[in-house]
Parts: structure tokens; C-alpha cells; sequence
């Protein structure tokens, strides 16, 4: 029984918990791609970088914070900065809308060049984050760092093996799960997403009911904002905030919401624990579990392990090839490619 | 026209070799334009430094003056290296090579033109272990330590400390995997084990599959063969955070005061390596060469000196400024027995070797030539203490 617990614990500690930080940070990276996607009908390539814009507007404003010496206690000074960074980043995305996409929106430009188009954008980003708060790693995780530490799991539970808990992956959890829920409620109850819903399954039905396209567009820019922001502020305070790894983000973004189906929220959300779990289940070295599981005759030599970890991005690649090739529309029926 | 042309050029070369005589000329070939450009003009002064001191003591094979003569090894175009040591070989006539700084270029020069041409080489700063095998003739030698050295050392450190088994993370370039194979081979000729030998790339947020992988192999500590500035602390920042490591060995790359910042009490019981000496010689040659106006402290300005030194020392052994006759004194003279020489007493060892007494060429950085011809290298050991990086001894 201690053998199975002990395997447990292990298994939580270096696959579980990372990976269910990890997913819920994808699968709000990857509602973002997929509502722009489902709603404005491009793959938006700017997202990792509207991402660190968010992120950094909200580190700025927490060095602010942390300098007037406000906090809130155990939990990180981020989370009070968040808003501000939400509607900075909020205003952000409407001068990019105004000042570059409508003018293509207005061409009925075809989704290819607005694809291309969000390149030149995400370059633009990519540059104004860097000379705003440079390239290097920046930290502004304050408070309690651990809701439970690997020794004081030791101490208390009397087993070999610790399970640490950081603060910043049960905010993590917690905050995505509060954001799926009112983006859910947001879609499908009020007038707004019913709105958008329809704009989305056909735009000139939509238009001809009456629907305001201007307005559900401003309005998917601001709900991408803000879940673009709360995903990078999440992803920063758990991990660290570079520039550079925002953008390498992008990847297992896409890699999400193109095998959840894109255009699906559902779908969006799935394919984040997906890829999360492969990329961390199959990089494991699963000698220590089966130890502890296997009778000793059985115990495995070797790391048991799939891949190592070099090949943790080719992961998410190689699903999202077999996605495409079996299941082009995705997991959850989203729109084809 | 032509017998006129003739007739200058045989004058031309006659006046050349009439001067090298009395001149002893010794090239300096460091990459003076590339990756290294910021050390290397201090790496020049440094050779420039003994070589001076060499000459103006007048006591070089009965009052040779000693002439620098530098050439650009870019310290990345083997090809331009090659040229540039071409060039020193022949038109400039040395009688000794005091480089090239970066390993790639260091090993085509020497291949190129020192072992053809039967030149000696001594480089202050060409690290990489497989410099100590290849095909030298004898000629090569160098006054910084190989990688491969300081597997060795670290593995003396872990069996000192009682640690037998150990788990090792390196960066995935060339640096990470040789130090790392060098530590890995080291380690299990001890008696120990390396429970896993893994790769993590530099510039990643989030090193927490890495550990995973790690944490289930085990071991008593992590050595983390990388940056400090780069994946090497967040790979020893998921290892705290998931409790999976709480010692950890870090040799040079990771040697840096921004790990107490980073992380402060949390290493306490971590150790590791790093280049470094004790010798007085080292403080001495910071002095003289300050007073010079170059940066003693900069990297290998001390190495530098002593291959300069090495070179002339050599040549007085045997009497000759012939690489054929001095090469087998660079041995002799680096190495115990005999009478210790510091930087700034070039001129006593110059006379006690004309007198026929043996020397042991310490230097700025405590010269100890082993194997092939290659400094032993000394390196000092650290470790954390309340939170700061503490020496423990040196090695």
C-alpha cells in the first residue's frame, strides 16, 4: 500500500501537477486563437506576442505596486496588477484591429493574408516588448511560493517521496477554471455571445438579422485580450517571463487548437490537456513509478523513458500531424483548415 | 631589369636573415578580430609583458633582443588562421608561436603549418580535450587546462565528500557535452555511478520534464554542467521546487554571484569548481600588469605570459632559438624539481639556466605541465554557505 502510495505521489509530483499547470495555461492561450479564428476567420500568428505584451504591461504595473509596497499577502502582487494589464493589452489589440486588420477585414482579404499579415504584427510586438522591458528574464513573482513544499509533504505524510505544491500552479488551475466558466457563460447565455456565436457560424445570416459586425468584433478582441493577458500572466508567474519563450509558445498553442478543432472552445481546452499530457507523460522517465509498482523482480533497469526530453516540442508536431492526416477538422468538429 | 630585381630581392633576403641573428622572434597569433576580440588585446599584452621583460634583461642567448610579431586568428576561420600563421612561419621567420586562443583554430594552425613547418606552439587558452590527443609531434603545448580536467577534479571533490552516485544535466552544445562525458568517465573510473547523463537547451521557461526525467533516475546531487545566466539555473530551480535535488554540483559555466541573488539559502550544502589559483605569481602579474596598462584580471592574460615565458625559458635551456632544439626543454623548464620562478623574475631564471642550475617555471598561473604537454590546471572549490559562495580550497 505505501509502494502504491509512494508511486502516486511520485507520479503527481513530476507528471500531474506540471501538467495540469501546463494544459490550463495552453488551453487559455488556445481559446484566444481559436475564438479569433472561429469569429474573425485567420490564424492569428500575434498571439504569443500579444501574450508578452499583456504579460509585461502587467509586470510593470506590479513593480509599481510592489515599489508603493501594496501586496496581497501569500498571493502574487500580479493578480492586482492583472486588470490593468488586461486593459492595456485590450487597448493594444483595437488599435491593432483599427489601425491594420480592418483595412484588410474591409478588402474581404482572403484569411492567407491576414495570416501573413498577423506575421507582420507579431514582428512588431515581438520588437515593442523588447525595447519596452528588454529581452532578458524578468521576475515579479512575490508572496508565498509553495502551498506545500516536497519536505513538509514528507514530514506530514510519513512517505519517501514529497509533493510540492507552488502557489502559482493552484492560481494557475483556479483562475483558468473561473475564466472558462464565465467565458462559457459569456457565449452561450448572454445576447453579446449568442451574437457572436451566430457571426460565427454564418457571417450574412448574421448580418441579416441585424447583428452588428463592428460590435462582435470589438468584442472578441477585447475577450482575446484579456484571455491573451491571463494566460501569459499565469505562464510568467509559474515558469519565468522571457520574450523569447512567449513566442516559442505559439507552437503548443496552435498544436492545441488545431487538435481540439479550430473555431471549437470546447475543443480549445481539450487540446491544451492533450498536448500538455503527451509532452509531459512521453518525455517521463517512468523508472521511478513502475519501482515502486512492480514487484522487485520486475523492476526496470532503465529510465523507461519513450523520448528524451530534447524531443518535447517534436511531441506536440508529431500529434498535430496525425490530427490533420486522420481528423483534419480536429478532435471536437471545429472548422477544417 | 630583371638581374636588378634579382640582385635586390637576394639582398633583401640576406639583410633578413642577418638580422635574425640577434633577433628572437616570437609570434602571437590570437583571434585580435572576432568572438574574442574584447580579452585578446590583453592577451597580447599579457605574452608582451614577459617577452619584454625577456629583452630588456639582455641575458637571452648572449643578449638577443626579442621581437613580437602579431597575427590575427579571427579565432572561428580555420582558413584565415592558417594564412595568418603561414605568413608568421615564413616571411616573418619566428622561432616560436605563443597561440592561437580558440581550440578550432589552434588545432588547424598546428596542423596546418606548426607540425609541416616544425614549429612550437604554446596556447594560453585552447581548452577542448581533443587537443590532447591529436598528432603534435611533440611540438604543442598549452598553459590552460584541458575540459577533460575538470571531470577529474569535480569527481575528486564528490569522492572527498562521500558522494558515490549522481545524476548530471548538461547544456546541449559542445562545452556541456564534453565537460559532461569528461565528469561521466571520470566519475565511473572512481567507483561511482551516473545514474543519467541528459541534455537541456538553453532559453526555455520551464525545465520541468527535464527534472522529471532526472528526479527518476536519482542520485545524491545534480550536476548541472551549463550556464548560469541560462537553462542551468532553471533547471536547479525545478529541481528545488519539486524537491527532487537538494545538493547540487556546479562547475565553471555556472560559477556566478547572481546564483546568490537567484537563490540564495536554498543551495546551502551545493559545491562546485571553478579556474582559480593561490599562487602569489597570479597577484604579481596583476601588479606588473597594471602598471602597464593592461588588465590583469581579464581571462588568460596570465596563461598568456607564461607561454611567452615558457618559450624563452625553453630556448635558454637548450641554448637555441631553434623550435628543433627547444622543444623538448618546455617540459623541463615548466616542472619541478628546481627553483621556483614567479612572473617578474624572468631575468633570475635566465641566468640560473645559463648557469646550468634547474628551474620550475611557476608563473602567474601555477604552470604544471602534464600528459601531452597541457597545464594541470588549477581550480578552486566553493561551495555555499548562508547563502553565499564560499572558497573551500584550492585544487
Amino acid at each position: 500500500m505505501i509502494e502504491f502510495l509512494n508511486a502516486l505521489v511520485v507520479l503527481t509530483n513530476f507528471v500531474l501537477v506540471p501538467a495540469i499547470a501546463y494544459g490550463s495555461q495552453l488551453a487559455l492561450g488556445a481559446l484566444g486563437v481559436t475564438l479569433i479564428y472561429g469569429i474573425l476567420r485567420f490564424s492569428n500568428f500575434a498571439h504569443g506576442d500579444t501574450m508578452a505584451f499583456g504579460t509585461m504591461a502587467t509586470i510593470l504595473v506590479t513593480w509599481w505596486l510592489q515599489s508603493l509596497g501594496l501586496s496581497l499577502g501569500p498571493l502574487p502582487t500580479a493578480l492586482l496588477a492583472l486588470p490593468v494589464g488586461i486593459l492595456v493589452c485590450m487597448a493594444l489589440v483595437l488599435f491593432t484591429d483599427r489601425a491594420v486588420y480592418r483595412f484588410y477585414r474591409e478588402q474581404k482579404a482572403k484569411p492567407v493574408i491576414l495570416v501573413i499579415v498577423s506575421i507582420g504584427v507579431m514582428f512588431v510586438l515581438n520588437g515593442l516588448v523588447r525595447f519596452v522591458i528588454g529581452p532578458g528574464e524578468q521576475r515579479f513573482a512575490d508572496g508565498e511560493r509553495f502551498i506545500i513544499t516536497a519536505r513538509e509533504f514528507r514530514d506530514w505524510s510519513g512517505l519517501s517521496e514529497g509533493l510540492a505544491l507552488k502557489t502559482t500552479q493552484g492560481i494557475t488551475v483556479v483562475t483558468a477554471v473561473i475564466v472558462v466558466a464565465a467565458l462559457f457563460w459569456f457565449l452561450g447565455r448572454t445576447r453579446t455571445g449568442k451574437s457572436m456565436r451566430a457571426y460565427s457560424d454564418n457571417e450574412d445570416l448574421a448580418l441579416l438579422s441585424g447583428i452588428n459586425p463592428d460590435r462582435v468584433v470589438m468584442v472578441t478582441w477585447l475577450i482575446v485580450a484579456g484571455l491573451a493577458t491571463i494566460a501569459g500572466v499565469l505562464y510568467g508567474l509559474d515558469k519565468t517571463f522571457k520574450p523569447f519563450t512567449y513566442f516559442q509558445l505559439l507552437l503548443p498553442i496552435f498544436a492545441s487548437a488545431i487538435v481540439g478543432g479550430l473555431g471549437s472552445p470546447l475543443g480549445a481546452i481539450a487540446g491544451g490537456f492533450i498536448i500538455a499530457f503527451s509532452e509531459v507523460t512521453i518525455t517521463y522517465a517512468w523508472k521511478k513509478v513502475l519501482v515502486y509498482l512492480l514487484p522487485d523482480a520486475l523492476e526496470p533497469s532503465g529510465l523507461v523513458q519513450l523520448l528524451s526530453t530534447d524531443y518535447k516540442f517534436a511531441v506536440s508536431f508529431v500529434i498535430l500531424l496525425i490530427v490533420l492526416l486522420f481528423r483534419p477538422t480536429g478532435l471536437f468538429r471545429g472548422k477544417s483548415v | 631589369m630583371k638581374k636588378f630585381l634579382a640582385t635586390t630581392a637576394i639582398l633583401a633576403l640576406g639583410a633578413g636573415s642577418a638580422m635574425a641573428a640577434d633577433d628572437v622572434k616570437i609570434g602571437i597569433i590570437l583571434g585580435f578580430t572576432g568572438p574574442l576580440e574584447s580579452i585578446t588585446p590583453h592577451m597580447a599584452g599579457g605574452a608582451e609583458l614577459a617577452i619584454n621583460e625577456v629583452s630588456e634583461s639582455g641575458k637571452l642567448l648572449d643578449g638577443a633582443t626579442v621581437v613580437p610579431v602579431r597575427a590575427d586568428s579571427t579565432c572561428i576561420d580555420a582558413a584565415a588562421a592558417t594564412a595568418a600563421g603561414e605568413r608568421l612561419v615564413t616571411s616573418d621567420g619566428v622561432n616560436g608561436i605563443m597561440g592561437a586562443d580558440c581550440s578550432g583554430v589552434t588545432g588547424a594552425v598546428l596542423a596546418n603549418v606548426a607540425v609541416p613547418n616544425g614549429m612550437v606552439m604554446i596556447s594560453p587558452s585552447a581548452t577542448s580535450p581533443a587537443l590532447s590527443t591529436v598528432e603534435d609531434n611533440g611540438l604543442f603545448f598549452r598553459t590552460a587546462p584541458s575540459d577533460a580536467r575538470q571531470g577529474e577534479i569535480i569527481s575528486d571533490v564528490l569522492k572527498d565528500r562521500g558522494i558515490t552516485s549522481v545524476a548530471i544535466s548538461y547544456t546541449n552544445n559542445d562545452y556541456g557535452k564534453g565537460l559532461a562525458d569528461s565528469i561521466k568517465a571520470s566519475v565511473e573510473a572512481a567507483g561511482g555511478t551516473v545514474t543519467i547523463s541528459t541534455a537541456h537547451e538553453d532559453g526555455k521557461a520551464d525545465y520541468s520534464a527535464e527534472v522529471g526525467a532526472l528526479a527518476s533516475a536519482g542520485g545524491d546531487a545534480l550536476i548541472v554542467a551549463g550556464y548560469v545566466d541560462q537553462g542551468g539555473s532553471g533547471v536547479i530551480r525545478a529541481a528545488l521546487d519539486t524537491g527532487a535535488f537538494s545538493t547540487f554540483v556546479l562547475p565553471d559555466g555556472m560559477y556566478g554571484t547572481v546564483l546568490e541573488e537567484k537563490f540564495g539559502s536554498e543551495l546551502d550544502g551545493s559545491f562546485g569548481t571553478v579556474p582559480g589559483t593561490d599562487s602569489p605569481g597570479g597577484n604579481t602579474l596583476v601588479e606588473m600588469a597594471d602598471a602597464a596598462g593592461i588588465e590583469g584580471t581579464s581571462s588568460f592574460v596570465a596563461e598568456s605570459y607564461d607561454a611567452a615565458a615558457l618559450l624563452l625559458l625553453a630556448m635558454q635551456a637548450a641554448g637555441s632559438s631553434a623550435p628543433a632544439d627547444y622543444m623538448g626543454k618546455v617540459m623541463d623548464v615548466a616542472n619541478a624539481p628546481g627553483e621556483p620562478i614567479y612572473p617578474g623574475e624572468l631575468g633570475k631564471a635566465l641566468d640560473l639556466v645559463a648557469a646550468g642550475t634547474d628551474i620550475d617555471y611557476v608563473g602567474a598561473s601555477s604552470v604544471e605541465l602534464i600528459g601531452p604537454g597541457e597545464s594541470a590546471g588549477s581550480f578552486r572549490e566553493y561551495e555555499f554557505k548562508d547563502g553565499k559562495i564560499t572558497t573551500v580550497g584550492y585544487r
